[in-house]
Protein backbone atom coordinates (compact mmCIF):
# COMPACT_ATOMS: atom_id res chain seq x y z
CA UNK A 1 0.00 0.00 0.00
CA UNK A 2 2.79 2.33 0.97
CA UNK A 3 4.56 1.72 -2.33
CA UNK A 4 1.38 2.43 -4.27
CA UNK A 5 0.91 5.61 -2.23
CA UNK A 6 4.44 6.62 -3.08
CA UNK A 7 3.82 6.07 -6.77
CA UNK A 8 0.74 8.26 -6.61
CA UNK A 9 2.74 10.76 -4.59
CA UNK A 10 5.43 10.81 -7.24
CA UNK A 11 2.84 11.13 -9.98
CA UNK A 12 1.28 14.09 -8.16
CA UNK A 13 4.69 15.68 -7.69
CA UNK A 14 5.37 15.17 -11.38
CA UNK A 15 2.02 16.82 -12.15
CA UNK A 16 3.03 19.83 -10.05
CA UNK A 17 6.41 19.98 -11.73
CA UNK A 18 4.74 20.08 -15.13
CA UNK A 19 2.77 23.09 -13.95
CA UNK A 20 -0.62 21.45 -14.45
CA UNK A 21 -2.01 23.06 -11.33
CA UNK A 22 -0.83 24.96 -8.29
CA UNK A 23 -1.39 21.93 -6.08
CA UNK A 24 0.49 21.37 -2.87
CA UNK A 25 0.49 18.04 -1.09
CA UNK A 26 -0.03 18.09 2.66
CA UNK A 27 3.06 16.80 4.45
CA UNK A 28 3.09 13.03 4.96
CA UNK A 29 3.26 13.55 8.71
CA UNK A 30 2.87 16.75 10.64
CA UNK A 31 5.68 15.91 12.99
CA UNK A 32 8.77 13.84 12.54
CA UNK A 33 10.80 12.29 15.29
CA UNK A 34 14.07 10.42 15.15
CA UNK A 35 13.97 6.65 15.14
CA UNK A 36 15.80 6.37 18.46
CA UNK A 37 13.11 8.29 20.32
CA UNK A 38 10.33 6.31 18.66
CA UNK A 39 12.12 3.09 19.58
CA UNK A 40 12.36 4.21 23.18
CA UNK A 41 8.65 5.04 23.06
CA UNK A 42 7.89 1.54 21.97
CA UNK A 43 9.84 0.09 24.91
CA UNK A 44 8.04 2.41 27.32
CA UNK A 45 4.68 1.33 25.88
CA UNK A 46 5.61 -2.31 26.44
CA UNK A 47 6.95 -1.74 29.95
CA UNK A 48 3.96 0.30 31.08
CA UNK A 49 1.45 -2.09 29.47
CA UNK A 50 -0.47 0.55 27.47
CA UNK A 51 -1.68 -2.22 25.16
CA UNK A 52 -3.66 -3.79 28.02
CA UNK A 53 -6.34 -1.23 27.10
CA UNK A 54 -5.37 -0.01 23.62
CA UNK A 55 -4.80 -1.70 20.32
CA UNK A 56 -1.54 -0.11 19.13
CA UNK A 57 -0.08 -0.68 15.65
CA UNK A 58 3.33 -2.31 15.93
CA UNK A 59 2.57 -3.93 19.30
CA UNK A 60 1.56 -7.53 18.53
CA UNK A 61 0.19 -8.38 21.94
CA UNK A 62 -1.97 -7.59 23.82
CA UNK A 63 -4.68 -5.74 21.93
CA UNK A 64 -6.86 -4.53 24.81
CA UNK A 65 -10.27 -3.08 24.14
CA UNK A 66 -11.04 -1.23 27.36
CA UNK A 67 -9.72 1.98 25.77
CA UNK A 68 -9.92 3.19 22.18
CA UNK A 69 -7.79 1.69 19.42
CA UNK A 70 -4.81 3.82 18.45
CA UNK A 71 -4.69 2.46 14.90
CA UNK A 72 -4.48 5.35 12.48
CA UNK A 73 -3.40 7.65 15.28
CA UNK A 74 -1.42 9.82 12.87
CA UNK A 75 -4.71 10.92 11.36
CA UNK A 76 -6.91 11.68 14.38
CA UNK A 77 -8.28 15.06 15.36
CA UNK A 78 -8.04 16.44 18.88
CA UNK A 79 -6.49 14.14 21.50
CA UNK A 80 -9.30 12.27 23.29
CA UNK A 81 -11.65 14.60 21.40
CA UNK A 82 -10.50 17.47 23.59
CA UNK A 83 -6.87 18.63 23.47
CA UNK A 84 -5.14 20.27 20.49
CA UNK A 85 -3.18 17.54 18.79
CA UNK A 86 0.41 18.53 19.54
CA UNK A 87 3.31 16.39 20.74
CA UNK A 88 3.51 18.34 24.02
CA UNK A 89 -0.19 17.79 24.72
CA UNK A 90 0.02 14.13 23.80
CA UNK A 91 2.98 13.62 26.12
CA UNK A 92 1.07 15.36 28.92
CA UNK A 93 -2.01 13.26 28.23
CA UNK A 94 -0.34 9.82 28.17
CA UNK A 95 1.48 10.58 31.43
CA UNK A 96 -1.36 12.08 33.41
CA UNK A 97 -4.61 11.98 31.48
CA UNK A 98 -6.94 13.22 34.25
CA UNK A 99 -4.78 16.35 34.66
CA UNK A 100 -4.59 17.00 30.91
CA UNK A 101 -8.28 16.37 30.32
CA UNK A 102 -10.45 16.72 33.44
CA UNK A 103 -12.78 13.78 33.73
CA UNK A 104 -10.67 11.47 31.57
CA UNK A 105 -11.14 7.86 32.58
CA UNK A 106 -7.62 6.96 31.54
CA UNK A 107 -5.49 6.82 34.70
CA UNK A 108 -2.12 8.49 35.22
CA UNK A 109 0.62 6.10 34.10
CA UNK A 110 3.92 5.35 35.85
CA UNK A 111 6.21 6.95 33.26
CA UNK A 112 8.55 9.96 33.42
CA UNK A 113 7.88 13.07 31.32
CA UNK A 114 10.87 12.15 29.15
CA UNK A 115 9.34 8.72 28.58
CA UNK A 116 5.99 10.35 27.83
CA UNK A 117 7.62 12.36 25.04
CA UNK A 118 9.03 9.14 23.60
CA UNK A 119 5.55 7.55 23.72
CA UNK A 120 4.14 10.58 21.90
CA UNK A 121 6.88 10.23 19.28
CA UNK A 122 5.96 6.58 18.77
CA UNK A 123 2.25 7.35 18.46
CA UNK A 124 2.86 10.16 15.93
CA UNK A 125 5.13 7.82 14.00
CA UNK A 126 2.36 5.28 13.45
CA UNK A 127 1.78 5.17 9.72
CA UNK A 128 -0.78 2.51 8.93
CA UNK A 129 -2.95 4.16 6.29
CA UNK B 1 5.35 -10.52 28.12
CA UNK B 2 6.68 -13.71 29.67
CA UNK B 3 10.22 -12.95 30.79
CA UNK B 4 11.51 -16.51 30.62
CA UNK B 5 11.08 -16.45 26.86
CA UNK B 6 12.93 -13.19 26.16
CA UNK B 7 16.02 -11.27 27.11
CA UNK B 8 19.72 -11.66 26.53
CA UNK B 9 21.46 -13.88 27.48
CA UNK B 10 18.58 -16.35 27.20
CA UNK B 11 17.66 -17.51 30.73
CA UNK B 12 18.66 -21.11 29.98
CA UNK B 13 22.25 -19.91 29.38
CA UNK B 14 22.29 -17.75 32.49
CA UNK B 15 21.90 -19.99 35.54
CA UNK B 16 21.39 -18.16 38.84
CA UNK B 17 21.72 -21.14 41.18
CA UNK B 18 23.35 -24.55 41.59
CA UNK B 19 20.41 -26.59 40.28
CA UNK B 20 20.26 -24.66 37.02
CA UNK B 21 24.04 -24.41 36.79
CA UNK B 22 24.62 -28.17 36.49
CA UNK B 23 21.94 -28.48 33.80
CA UNK B 24 23.51 -25.67 31.78
CA UNK B 25 27.03 -27.10 32.16
CA UNK B 26 25.84 -30.52 31.03
CA UNK B 27 24.05 -29.00 28.04
CA UNK B 28 27.19 -27.12 26.93
CA UNK B 29 29.40 -30.20 27.27
CA UNK B 30 26.91 -32.36 25.33
CA UNK B 31 26.69 -29.69 22.65
CA UNK B 32 30.49 -29.54 22.44
CA UNK B 33 30.72 -33.34 22.11
CA UNK B 34 28.03 -33.29 19.44
CA UNK B 35 29.93 -30.67 17.44
CA UNK B 36 33.22 -32.64 17.77
CA UNK B 37 31.63 -35.90 16.59
CA UNK B 38 29.90 -34.14 13.70
CA UNK B 39 33.25 -32.63 12.66
CA UNK B 40 34.90 -36.10 12.74
CA UNK B 41 32.09 -37.61 10.65
CA UNK B 42 32.24 -34.78 8.09
CA UNK B 43 36.03 -35.16 7.85
CA UNK B 44 35.64 -38.93 7.32
CA UNK B 45 33.03 -38.26 4.65
CA UNK B 46 35.40 -35.90 2.88
CA UNK B 47 38.17 -38.52 2.98
CA UNK B 48 35.79 -41.17 1.59
CA UNK B 49 34.70 -38.98 -1.31
CA UNK B 50 37.69 -36.82 -2.17
CA UNK B 51 40.62 -37.95 -0.02
CA UNK B 52 43.87 -39.57 -1.18
CA UNK B 53 43.73 -43.33 -1.76
CA UNK B 54 46.04 -44.17 1.15
CA UNK B 55 43.69 -42.45 3.61
CA UNK B 56 40.64 -44.03 1.98
CA UNK B 57 42.15 -47.48 2.48
CA UNK B 58 42.82 -46.70 6.14
CA UNK B 59 39.31 -45.38 6.64
CA UNK B 60 37.84 -48.59 5.22
CA UNK B 61 40.14 -50.82 7.26
CA UNK B 62 39.03 -53.09 10.08
CA UNK B 63 41.21 -51.23 12.57
CA UNK B 64 39.37 -47.95 11.94
CA UNK B 65 36.00 -49.62 12.42
CA UNK B 66 37.07 -51.12 15.75
CA UNK B 67 38.58 -47.91 17.05
CA UNK B 68 36.19 -45.34 15.60
CA UNK B 69 33.03 -47.42 15.65
CA UNK B 70 33.31 -49.35 18.89
CA UNK B 71 36.11 -48.24 21.22
CA UNK B 72 35.73 -44.46 20.85
CA UNK B 73 31.94 -44.23 21.33
CA UNK B 74 32.01 -46.90 24.02
CA UNK B 75 34.61 -45.12 26.12
CA UNK B 76 33.38 -41.58 25.49
CA UNK B 77 29.68 -42.27 26.03
CA UNK B 78 30.35 -44.29 29.19
CA UNK B 79 32.56 -41.53 30.57
CA UNK B 80 29.96 -38.89 29.68
CA UNK B 81 27.19 -40.87 31.34
CA UNK B 82 29.13 -41.38 34.57
CA UNK B 83 30.24 -37.73 34.64
CA UNK B 84 26.73 -36.47 33.78
CA UNK B 85 25.09 -38.53 36.52
CA UNK B 86 27.64 -37.33 39.07
CA UNK B 87 27.21 -33.72 37.96
CA UNK B 88 23.44 -33.80 38.30
CA UNK B 89 23.29 -35.98 41.42
CA UNK B 90 22.34 -32.92 43.47
CA UNK B 91 19.09 -32.62 41.48
CA UNK B 92 17.82 -35.93 42.85
CA UNK B 93 19.48 -35.90 46.28
CA UNK B 94 17.16 -36.68 49.17
CA UNK B 95 15.25 -33.77 50.57
CA UNK B 96 16.23 -33.32 54.20
CA UNK B 97 12.99 -31.74 55.33
CA UNK B 98 14.65 -28.69 56.86
CA UNK B 99 14.18 -26.54 53.77
CA UNK B 100 11.57 -23.85 53.49
CA UNK B 101 8.54 -25.21 51.65
CA UNK B 102 6.26 -23.52 49.17
CA UNK B 103 3.33 -25.25 47.53
CA UNK B 104 2.86 -24.23 43.90
CA UNK B 105 -0.30 -25.46 42.23
CA UNK B 106 -0.81 -25.26 38.48
CA UNK B 107 -4.27 -24.03 37.54
CA UNK B 108 -5.72 -23.24 34.14
CA UNK B 109 -3.91 -20.77 33.47
CA UNK B 110 -2.05 -19.43 36.46
CA UNK B 111 -0.01 -20.58 39.46
CA UNK B 112 -1.33 -20.71 43.04
CA UNK B 113 1.51 -20.10 45.49
CA UNK B 114 1.30 -20.95 49.19
CA UNK B 115 4.14 -20.45 51.67
CA UNK B 116 3.98 -23.21 54.28
CA UNK B 117 5.05 -23.13 57.91
CA UNK B 118 6.92 -26.00 59.62
CA UNK B 119 3.66 -27.88 60.21
CA UNK B 120 2.60 -27.61 56.59
CA UNK B 121 -0.09 -24.97 57.21
CA UNK B 122 -0.48 -22.11 54.78
CA UNK B 123 1.29 -19.06 56.14
CA UNK B 124 0.85 -16.74 53.16
CA UNK B 125 -1.30 -17.24 50.07
CA UNK B 126 -0.25 -15.54 46.85
CA UNK B 127 -0.20 -16.20 43.11
CA UNK B 128 2.08 -16.20 40.08
CA UNK B 129 5.08 -15.03 42.04
CA UNK B 130 7.64 -16.83 44.22
CA UNK B 131 9.82 -14.91 46.64
CA UNK B 132 12.84 -16.75 47.97
CA UNK B 133 15.95 -16.03 50.03
CA UNK B 134 19.33 -15.94 48.30
CA UNK B 135 21.66 -18.86 48.97
CA UNK B 136 19.12 -21.20 50.56
CA UNK B 137 17.49 -24.18 48.91
CA UNK B 138 13.70 -23.96 48.78
CA UNK B 139 11.56 -27.05 48.21
CA UNK B 140 8.54 -26.57 45.99
CA UNK B 141 5.62 -28.95 46.40
CA UNK B 142 4.28 -29.00 42.85
CA UNK B 143 0.66 -29.95 42.31
CA UNK B 144 -2.02 -29.48 39.71
CA UNK B 145 -5.67 -28.58 40.19
CA UNK B 146 -6.78 -29.69 36.73
CA UNK B 147 -4.53 -30.83 33.88
CA UNK B 148 -0.79 -31.46 33.58
CA UNK B 149 1.26 -28.28 33.81
CA UNK B 150 5.01 -27.94 34.08
CA UNK B 151 6.88 -25.56 36.34
CA UNK B 152 9.94 -23.95 34.79
CA UNK B 153 12.03 -21.03 35.95
CA UNK B 154 15.08 -21.55 33.70
CA UNK B 155 17.38 -19.40 35.87
CA UNK B 156 16.71 -21.61 38.89
CA UNK B 157 16.17 -25.21 37.75
CA UNK B 158 15.08 -27.59 35.05
CA UNK B 159 11.41 -28.24 34.30
CA UNK B 160 9.22 -30.37 36.52
CA UNK B 161 5.74 -31.53 35.65
CA UNK B 162 2.76 -30.71 37.86
CA UNK B 163 0.57 -33.79 37.75
CA UNK B 164 -3.03 -33.99 38.97
CA UNK B 165 -3.36 -36.12 42.10
CA UNK B 166 0.35 -36.12 42.86
CA UNK B 167 2.84 -33.95 44.67
CA UNK B 168 6.23 -33.70 43.05
CA UNK B 169 9.10 -32.01 44.83
CA UNK B 170 11.49 -29.61 43.16
CA UNK B 171 14.41 -27.94 44.84
CA UNK B 172 15.35 -24.47 43.64
CA UNK B 173 18.00 -22.06 44.80
CA UNK B 174 19.05 -18.59 43.74
CA UNK B 175 22.62 -17.52 44.44
CA UNK B 176 22.10 -13.88 43.51
CA UNK B 177 19.27 -11.46 44.11
CA UNK B 178 17.15 -10.69 41.09
CA UNK B 179 13.97 -11.25 39.21
CA UNK B 180 13.70 -14.44 37.17
CA UNK B 181 10.93 -15.22 34.71
CA UNK B 182 9.15 -18.55 34.53
CA UNK B 183 6.60 -20.24 32.37
CA UNK B 184 4.28 -23.23 32.16
CA UNK B 185 6.24 -25.68 30.00
CA UNK B 186 3.53 -28.25 29.26
CA UNK B 187 0.69 -27.43 26.92
CA UNK B 188 -2.39 -27.10 29.13
CA UNK B 189 -5.04 -25.74 26.78
CA UNK B 190 -6.16 -22.34 25.42
CA UNK B 191 -4.06 -19.54 26.94
CA UNK B 192 -1.17 -21.87 27.92
CA UNK B 193 1.29 -19.58 26.12
CA UNK B 194 0.20 -16.74 28.44
CA UNK B 195 0.75 -18.66 31.70
CA UNK B 196 3.81 -17.04 33.19
CA UNK B 197 5.49 -16.72 36.53
CA UNK B 198 8.05 -14.55 38.28
CA UNK B 199 10.57 -15.61 40.93
CA UNK B 200 12.17 -12.90 43.02
CA UNK B 201 15.27 -13.60 45.09
CA UNK B 202 15.94 -11.31 48.07
CA UNK B 203 18.76 -11.11 50.58
CA UNK B 204 17.94 -13.39 53.51
CA UNK B 205 16.98 -10.63 55.97
CA UNK B 206 14.93 -8.88 53.33
CA UNK B 207 13.12 -12.09 52.60
CA UNK B 208 12.28 -12.83 56.27
CA UNK B 209 10.93 -9.31 56.61
CA UNK B 210 8.89 -9.70 53.45
CA UNK B 211 7.39 -13.00 54.59
CA UNK B 212 6.64 -11.74 58.10
CA UNK B 213 4.96 -8.64 56.67
CA UNK B 214 2.76 -10.70 54.37
CA UNK B 215 1.86 -13.09 57.19
CA UNK B 216 0.86 -10.14 59.40
CA UNK B 217 -1.32 -8.77 56.62
CA UNK B 218 -3.10 -12.13 56.22
CA UNK B 219 -4.19 -11.94 59.85
CA UNK B 220 -5.24 -8.26 59.72
CA UNK B 221 -8.15 -6.49 58.08
CA UNK B 222 -7.87 -5.21 54.53
CA UNK B 223 -6.63 -1.64 54.05
CA UNK B 224 -8.65 0.96 52.17
CA UNK B 225 -12.36 1.06 51.72
CA UNK B 226 -14.90 3.28 50.07
CA UNK B 227 -16.28 2.95 46.58
CA UNK B 228 -13.71 0.48 45.27
CA UNK B 229 -14.20 -2.05 48.02
CA UNK B 230 -17.98 -1.75 47.73
CA UNK B 231 -17.82 -2.16 43.97
CA UNK B 232 -15.55 -5.22 44.31
CA UNK B 233 -18.02 -6.90 46.66
CA UNK B 234 -21.11 -5.85 44.65
CA UNK B 235 -19.74 -6.97 41.30
CA UNK B 236 -19.30 -10.55 42.42
CA UNK B 237 -15.50 -10.55 42.35
CA UNK B 238 -15.56 -12.30 45.73
CA UNK B 239 -17.09 -15.41 44.20
CA UNK B 240 -13.68 -16.29 42.77
CA UNK B 241 -11.19 -14.12 44.62
CA UNK B 242 -10.10 -13.98 48.23
CA UNK B 243 -8.93 -10.83 49.99
CA UNK B 244 -7.93 -11.69 53.56
CA UNK B 245 -9.74 -9.67 56.20
CA UNK B 246 -12.84 -9.13 54.05
CA UNK B 247 -15.88 -11.28 53.26
CA UNK B 248 -14.27 -12.03 49.88
CA UNK B 249 -13.27 -15.66 50.18
CA UNK B 250 -13.53 -17.17 46.71
CA UNK B 251 -10.93 -19.80 45.95
CA UNK B 252 -11.41 -20.40 42.22
CA UNK B 253 -9.17 -17.54 41.12
CA UNK B 254 -5.90 -16.04 42.36
CA UNK B 255 -5.79 -14.76 45.94
CA UNK B 256 -5.80 -10.94 45.76
CA UNK B 257 -4.71 -10.21 49.34
CA UNK B 258 -1.33 -8.99 48.07
CA UNK B 259 -2.18 -8.15 44.48
CA UNK B 260 -1.04 -4.54 44.89
CA UNK B 261 2.53 -5.62 45.58
CA UNK B 262 2.77 -8.17 42.79
CA UNK B 263 5.02 -7.39 39.87
CA UNK B 264 2.67 -8.73 37.21
CA UNK B 265 -0.99 -9.24 36.35
CA UNK B 266 -2.72 -12.00 34.42
CA UNK B 267 -0.09 -14.61 35.48
CA UNK B 268 3.26 -13.07 34.64
CA UNK B 269 2.15 -11.34 31.45
CA UNK B 270 1.30 -7.68 32.15
CA UNK B 271 3.08 -5.06 34.23
CA UNK B 272 1.06 -4.17 37.33
CA UNK B 273 -0.21 -0.60 37.53
CA UNK B 274 -3.56 1.15 37.73
CA UNK B 275 -3.92 1.27 33.96
CA UNK B 276 -3.26 -2.43 33.41
CA UNK B 277 -5.51 -3.32 36.38
CA UNK B 278 -8.36 -1.42 34.73
CA UNK B 279 -7.63 -3.01 31.36
CA UNK B 280 -7.48 -6.50 32.84
CA UNK B 281 -10.70 -6.20 34.86
CA UNK B 282 -12.51 -4.41 32.04
CA UNK B 283 -11.66 -6.84 29.28
CA UNK B 284 -9.30 -9.62 30.31
CA UNK B 285 -10.61 -11.70 27.42
CA UNK B 286 -9.02 -9.40 24.86
CA UNK B 287 -5.68 -9.69 26.68
CA UNK B 288 -5.70 -13.42 27.47
CA UNK B 289 -8.43 -14.99 25.33
CA UNK B 290 -10.07 -18.02 26.92
CA UNK B 291 -8.95 -17.31 30.48
CA UNK B 292 -11.52 -18.06 33.14
CA UNK B 293 -12.17 -14.49 34.24
CA UNK B 294 -14.99 -12.86 32.29
CA UNK B 295 -14.57 -9.35 30.91
CA UNK B 296 -16.32 -6.90 33.23
CA UNK B 297 -17.33 -4.62 30.39
CA UNK B 298 -20.68 -4.00 32.09
CA UNK B 299 -18.88 -1.76 34.58
CA UNK B 300 -18.33 1.93 33.87
CA UNK B 301 -14.83 3.37 33.57
CA UNK B 302 -15.27 5.05 36.98
CA UNK B 303 -16.32 1.77 38.60
CA UNK B 304 -13.35 -0.04 37.05
CA UNK B 305 -11.00 2.63 38.32
CA UNK B 306 -12.50 2.48 41.84
CA UNK B 307 -11.88 -1.26 41.98
CA UNK B 308 -8.35 -0.79 40.61
CA UNK B 309 -7.59 1.86 43.23
CA UNK B 310 -8.75 -0.44 46.01
CA UNK B 311 -6.80 -3.41 44.65
CA UNK B 312 -3.65 -1.27 44.36
CA UNK B 313 -3.81 -0.84 48.14
CA UNK B 314 -3.88 -4.60 48.78
CA UNK B 315 -0.21 -5.20 49.46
Amino acid sequence: MKAVGQIFGHAAALGCALGLAACKQPPASRYTFDAGLRDMGRHVIERAGCAACHEIPGIDWPEGRTGPSLAGFDGVGPIAGYLPNTPANLARFVRNAPAAKPGSTMPAMPISSEEAHAVAAYLYGIDDD
Amino acid sequence: MIEALWGWPPPVFDPAGPYAESVTTLAWVLLGMGVAVTAIVVAALWVALRGPDALKRKLGGERTVWIGGVAFPGVVLTALLVWGLALTASLTADITGDEMRVRVTGEMWWFRVEYLDDDGNVLVADANELHLPVGEPVVLELQSADVIHSFWVPHLSGKKDMIPGRTTLLRVQADRPGRFGGVCAEYCGGPHALMGFVAIAHGQDDFRQWLAGKARRQAASAPGGGAGRRQFMDSGCAACHRVAGTPANGLAGPDLTHVGSRQTLGAGILPNNRGTLIGWIGDSQSIKPGNRMPSYDMLSAEELEDIAIWLEQQK
